[in-house]
């Protein structure tokens, strides 16, 4: 009787394991997602990391947002919206009735208090470098407030994506006009919201917006561990999937991997073209040779890293940006075809030779330079072998020495001590977020960091194109001008770009209403649609 | 000799024969890439598969067992010799015994994984793979020698207050053949001992090392590189066979801990 009181239990305890700890026909109202860390913010305005802007993103009502499925402005909060011709004014005209979680009226004021707080000095908050350019605020009533800057102010409606309205005391934070509110917390374990009662949202049924009843965000800082949830039931998504555990993934569970095509980020290398970095000038003469290194860009097979590394789920790269960026992108930029023969041209012009024991520049001396990149990382540890072995055919000798990620910034951007790099580089959705980058004088400028002045006719080309950038209010006449910093980028390759890794994504299979993207929030961008069937 | 000890000899001479021989013998170079067969299963053409970007497994594991296997005993040497150099210092009279004791102390106490990030993350960039792979095993030799230190300062300590050595003293008999004649047979076989713990110790830490990226560099093999694969459990799954370093590994520790465990004269 004991034993099989035992037998019973045991199977009872698998039972639970097997289904997520459900029972069998419970209909499910709760998303269960996870975060790689604590957030280090609950202050909406104050959100400085992915953790935190992901709880930010989940509880808190916008103005506008971009449609990440279609990239087209949506309303939010306000229910319409007038930019002026030149881009330096918006108007937002609210929806009536609205409220925060707690019952409190959400009106202009709030917007006002809210777009204040986010410019005020004393706040710090990263809002403020966003909004910059201290803009006139006027509400002109309940349901109606301009903002008029000085000067054009690029990508002005689509900034209102990221700001969220904020109640009116610190005390009131977890009140929210988003789908959701922050309900309960337990560091290292969970971030608990709750569904917000007053969210304006009805579906075209007359539903009260979000279907789901909570979301539960575990914190979970093992991408594995994430994975192995997700396959036995305890998550219901995996925002970002590596490719080696796609197939196990889509393999357990058909139709659950998804796969969204090239994703926003590139893996790429450069050179270290900073006078300020300890190199012998013979060496800095090549990293500053477009010839030499447009030679080492034809000499990488970037379809062999594609292949290889990804298991094809990565595609070689055109130029820095991403095919998965519509707008952004110079569709007349191609990936530069693996040619050694080109390659070795191109070095000859430069008075390069092949000799026996490798190549040696035109004064003798034998090419040789570190490549450093981050321990730990599966793809980038593979990819630079593979880097290695194809610059070893035309004689360079590359010493891949793998660093811990501080040691590693601390050479990109204190000391200069390296030659070579390779990395991953966060692509925005809008060129406006990384003109740090290409400005000869950008905090960013990888490859050669805060340049008093261009160093090259090209730079100071790309220094005019970004001033179009942020002082144009019209998105077609920045769009012109990006397209040739992007030639520029192609031609001259400050940066060599490799591969963009495809965004990789599981879903569990009851869960509908997901539009996945690659654009950030990924999967549940839409989250107040989501449900489970 | 029992026949356990026996067998993990004989093991022991096969893997040193396979590190010192091996690599005549590999099919292919550690560190040619076969891109049209990126983690192959082991076959008739690659006999342990290959690893991710194509390189064959055998023929790596070769080269990583010649490495892991002669530096890490190179290295154990290295700490032997400097504790035995430091160790009668610390066993003297005067100011220089507590002195040296503190500093055994602080050595002993430093969080060496840290330093050792450190160090290898100041090392200058185009050290070639060779150098590298030396300065390791050299770091973990120099920085290990405490702990034999400390063992070898309590020997020589019971030693001087032995019968004998008082007796050879009221003898007459010189220092130096005191030290060479009666001390070194008695702290031979304790340096032995604490060579036997060294060598897998060594070993371990070259595989923690390549675990953090951070021991024999690309595209050179070592257990502790090979071993890095197993951080991504995917990988694993998907070609088991890069479970085989850690088998060699587990294999070799239990010999060289079977043999650690014998009597001394028994090995001696």
């Amino acid at each position: 009787m004991m034993r099989r009181s035992l037998v019973a239990a045991v199977a009872l305890v698998c039972a639970a394991c097997g289904s997520g700890g459900r029972k069998s026909g419970e209909v499910r109202n709760q998303l269960r997602i996870s975060i790689a860390g604590d957030p280090k913010s609950f202050d909406p305005l104050q959100v400085i990391d992915d953790s935190s802007d992901t709880v930010r993103y989940l509880t808190s009502g916008v103005l506008v947002r971009v449609n990440r499925a279609t990239d087209a402005l949506e309303p939010e909060l306000a229910e319409s919206w007038k930019m002026s011709d030149d881009g330096r004014t918006i108007s937002f005209h609210l929806r009536p009735g609205l409220k925060f979680s707690d019952n409190t009226p959400l009106n202009a004021n709030d917007v006002e208090r809210t777009l204040r707080r986010a410019l005020d000095p004393k706040e710090a908050s990263p809002y403020r470098d966003k909004f910059a350019g201290d803009p006139a605020i006027t509400v002109s009533s309940q349901l109606d407030i301009t903002i008029a800057y000085a000067g054009p102010k690029p990508g002005l409606d689509r900034l209102f994506d990221t700001l969220p309205i904020v109640p009116a005391t610190m005390a009131k934070l977890r009140a929210s006009a988003g789908p959701f509110y922050y309900s309960d917390y337990r560091p290292g374990e969970y971030v608990m919201l709750a569904r917000n009662p007053n969210y304006w949202k009805h579906d075209s049924s007359g539903k009260q917006l979000p279907y789901l009843d909570s979301v539960r965000v575990a914190i979970q800082g093992n991408h594995d561990v994430e994975v192995e949830k997700f396959l036995r039931g305890e998550q219901d998504i995996v925002a970002k999937l590596e490719p080696a555990a796609f197939d196990r993934v889509e393999k357990a569970k058909p139709g659950s991997a998804k796969s969204l095509g090239p994703s926003l980020n590139s893996e790429s290398m450069w050179f270290n073209e900073s006078p300020r970095g300890p190199l012998p000038e013979w060496k800095r003469k090549w990293f500053q040779s477009a010839a030499f290194r447009h030679a080492v860009s034809l000499a990488i097979n970037r379809e062999d890293i594609a292949r290889v590394v990804y298991g094809g789920r990565a595609h070689a790269s055109a130029g820095p940006v991403s095919p998965a960026n519509k707008f952004w992108f110079n569709a007349s930029l191609k990936p530069l075809p693996y040619d050694q023969r080109a390659a070795m041209k191109a070095l000859t012009s430069e008075g390069f030779t092949q000799q026996t024991g490798g190549l040696r520049d035109a004064a003798g001396h034998p090419v040789e330079f570190s490549l450093i990149t981050n321990g730990g990382n599966a793809s980038r540890e593979h990819m630079a072998p593979l880097i290695q072995s194809d610059l070893a055919k035309l004689g360079m000798k590359v010493n891949v020495v793998t660093l811990d990620f501080n040691s590693l910034l601390d050479r990109l951007t204190k000391s200069f001590n390296y030659e070579a790099v390779l990395l991953s580089l966060n692509i925005e959705a809008d060129p406006i977020e990384v003109m740090n980058l290409w400005l000869s004088s950008g905090d960013h400028h990888a490859w050669y960091l805060s340049e008093k002045t261009p160093a090259t006719p090209w730079e100071a080309r790309i220094d005019e194109l970004e001033k179009i950038q942020a002082t144009s209010g019209s998105r077609d006449v920045r769009k012109k001008a990006f397209d040739e910093v992007q030639k520029i980028a192609v031609e001259q390759e400050p940066i060599i770009y490799l591969v963009n890794p495809d965004a990789l994504c599981a879903i569990a299979p009851d869960l509908k209403g997901t539009q996945p993207s690659v654009a950030p929030p990924s999967v549940w961008w839409n989250v107040e649609w989501l449900r489970f069937e | 000799m029992t026949w356990v000890r026996r067998a993990a000899i004989v093991i022991l001479v096969l893997v040193a024969l396979a590190a010192l021989f091996g690599p005549a013998f590999a099919p292919y170079s550690y560190s040619e890439q076969f891109r049209d067969a990126p983690s192959a299963l082991p076959g008739g053409r690659f006999l342990l598969g290959t690893d991710q970007i194509g390189r064959d497994y055998f023929s790596r594991l070769l080269y990583a067992t010649r490495i892991s296997i002669v530096l890490a005993p190179a290295a154990a040497v290295v700490s032997i010799v400097l504790a035995l150099l430091i160790a009668p210092l610390g066993a003297g009279r005067g100011l220089l015994r507590p002195a040296v004791s503190v500093f055994t102390t602080i050595c002993l106490a430093l969080p060496w994984i840290f330093l050792f990030i450190i160090l290898r993350a100041e090392l200058p960039l185009n050290t070639s793979p060779g150098l590298s792979v030396l300065a390791t095993f050299a770091l973990m030799g120099v920085a290990g020698w405490a702990w034999p230190a400390r063992v070898f300062a309590a020997e020589i300590g019971r030693m001087e207050n032995s019968g004998w050595l008082l007796h050879a003293r009221a003898c007459g008999i010189p220092a130096k053949r005191i030290a060479m004649a009666h001390a070194w047979p008695h702290l031979r076989s304790v340096a032995l001992a604490q060579f036997r713990v060294l060598v897998p110790a060594y070993i371990l830490a070259e595989a923690s090392l390549g675990l953090l990226g951070l021991g024999v560099p690309e595209p050179l093999p070592s257990w502790g590189n090979l071993l890095g694969d197993l951080r991504h459990p995917d990988l694993v799954r998907a070609n088991p066979w890069i479970l085989t370093p850690l088998v060699l590994l587990i294999v070799v520790m239990i010999c060289l801990e079977t043999l650690g465990s014998a009597p001394m004269g028994e090995i001696e």
